[in-house]
């Protein structure tokens, strides 16, 4: 396995005492596609970057097992979390306007992330960084490596993005909304792209995002949480045999092109799925 | 009780809208869909004012407009705008959020009209000394929605108004616009770039790209693929793809 969770919790010192943003979260990743599905809050990302050890520095971070292919990360010194973080495991963000240094050149960022985990020259590292803009599928990777954040459409930063990730060769790749702030033509783009890689490239892939159709059509397996928990988790296959009434609710009010309803069902929220 | 007719708006060399010509009737609710730079925000934007640099013909409610809008204009249109965080002021309350449309109005009763705008949208009158950043995005997003509702305008343009919103709360602020036009009798132009929300809300949609409007069509037809342009076709292929996970 490459990643094993066991009972994680993520908690925050709150005025009133410690709150729960994850509480018993169990999970398991191999070489797969894994979707984790939630609204705003639910603590997707927070499970997904305890992988890494990236939380907030106020954050309280325990579980019964965190490790990333073997390496205990829960009790692992700094030194240890760089060979993983960036390297072993690469991490994209929602939005590459902000997780692109504006005043450096495409291909001089990727160059660097190239250079700080395999060493070598200034030039092998130039070369390298065009092979992989090639890679994720841009024509003219050349221009590209010459071009800054701000002369390029939020596509092609997404792609700049997944070509510095992808330099160490990481074993899995952690997709935070990779596709929220791109038009539905460029989000079907980049998600192939991503889908592409990991298969041909034989990494797990963890997709977080608050599209569960979107992740189910991605995915091979699903995990849905609600307020801090795995409430359900599903083969993509299966999401319209989802059982908990919380998933089948995120289902039932999307609006569809499909079928067309007079107004749209409102989730009623049971506070029983706050429990066991 | 809207048309446009030939609308143009360039920013610097670039023509961003290119003679887009509609009509939206009284009470009717019309969608525009196309992607980012499309144009599709711009339409609004010269509609309420907010950008007087267009050419072309507008008219709402038989008064053609100029590039300056009137104070009554501002009070018969009002529009709501993607993220709620943005567009309330931050270090005022609701309170004061929602009296200040009353204010510039000089309108009566500010008391009532407050609880009543609140009650309207479904919060508690609780909320109404809180500031936005207490609120969730959507109680907020009802809060811009209130607000805009305040000086009882006519037409509302809406501005990707549930794009920042988890889908359980977009069900509820779709639903709550749905309610509104019914009990007052408004005239929606809602702008997104999510069919199944334009098709949900909208009788006629228009589809945007690079600045044109390259089909206008029923949202039946929209539902059904009884579309005329391939850009259309491409963009509901794309919505349909991702809510469908089944077929593939």
């Amino acid at each position: 396995m490459l990643v094993e969770i066991r009972n994680l919790r993520v908690q925050f010192p709150t005025a009133t005492g410690l709150s729960d943003a994850v509480r018993n979260v169990s999970l398991t990743l191999g070489q797969e596609k894994l979707g984790i599905v939630g609204e705003s809050g639910s603590g997707k990302s927070l499970t997904a970057r305890s992988i890494l050890r990236l939380l907030p520095s106020n954050a309280i971070l325990s579980a019964d097992k965190l490790t990333f292919d073997t390496i205990d990360v829960l009790r692992a010194d700094e030194n240890a979390l760089r060979r993983i973080r960036g390297a072993r495991a690469g991490l994209i963000l929602q939005d590459p306007k902000y997780s692109l240094n504006p005043v450096m050149t495409a291909g001089a960022q990727i160059a660097e992330a190239w250079r700080a985990h395999r060493g070598g020259g200034r030039k092998l590292a130039e070369q390298a960084a065009i092979d992989l803009l090639a890679q994720v599928q841009i024509r003219d990777p050349k221009h590209v490596a010459g071009s800054y954040p701000h002369e390029l459409s939020g596509g092609m930063g997404q792609r700049v993005m997944i070509a510095m990730m992808l330099a160490p060769d990481p074993e899995l790749l952690i997709a935070d909304e990779p596709t929220s702030a791109l038009d539905a033509t460029v989000q079907a783009e980049i998600l192939r792209l991503i889908e592409d890689l990991v298969s041909r490239r034989g990494m797990g892939l963890i997709l977080i995002s608050h599209d569960l159709p979107l992740v189910s059509h991605f995915c091979d397996r699903v995990a849905v949480m609600y307020a801090g928990r795995i409430v359900e988790e599903l083969a993509a296959g299966d999401l319209l045999r989802a059982r908990h009434p919380y998933t089948r609710g995120l289902l039932g009010c999307l609006p569809t092109l499909g079928h067309r309803q007079a107004r749209l069902t409102v989730m009623q929220r049971d506070p029983s799925w706050l429990e066991t | 009780m809207i048309e446009v007719d030939g609308l143009s708006v360039r920013f610097g060399r670039v023509e961003a809208v290119k003679a887009l010509s509609f009509g939206v009737a009284r009470g009717e609710s019309f969608g525009i869909v196309g992607e980012s730079g499309s144009g599709k925000s711009t339409v609004l934007r010269a509609l309420s004012g907010l950008n007087p640099d267009w050419t072309g013909r507008m008219v709402i409610d038989g008064q053609a407009l100029t590039p300056h809008r009137s104070k009554e204009f501002h009070r018969q249109v009002q529009m709501v705008f993607q993220d709620p965080y943005g567009s309330l002021h931050p270090r005022q309350t609701v309170d004061r959020l929602l009296s200040e449309p009353l204010q510039v109005h000089g309108m009566d009763n500010p008391e009532r009209r407050i609880l009543r705008g609140l009650n309207e949208v479904a919060l508690p009158a609780t909320v109404r000394f809180r500031y936005p950043h207490q609120l969730s995005g959507g109680q907020r997003q009802r809060v811009a929605i209130a607000r805009a509702l305040m000086a009882e305008p006519q037409v509302l343009l809406l501005d990707e108004p549930t794009s920042a919103l988890d889908v359980s709360v977009q069900a509820e602020v779709l639903n709550l616009l749905v309610d509104l036009q019914q009990a007052r009798g408004l005239t929606y132009i809602l702008v997104s770039h999510n069919l199944a929300v334009v098709a949900h809300l909208c009788g006629r949609v228009g589809v945007m790209q690079a600045g044109e409007m390259v089909e206008l069509l029923s949202a039946d037809d929209l539902r059904a693929g009884r579309t005329q342009h391939p850009h259309t076709a491409s963009l509901r292929e794309l919505s349909i793809e991702l809510e469908e996970p089944e077929t593939t």
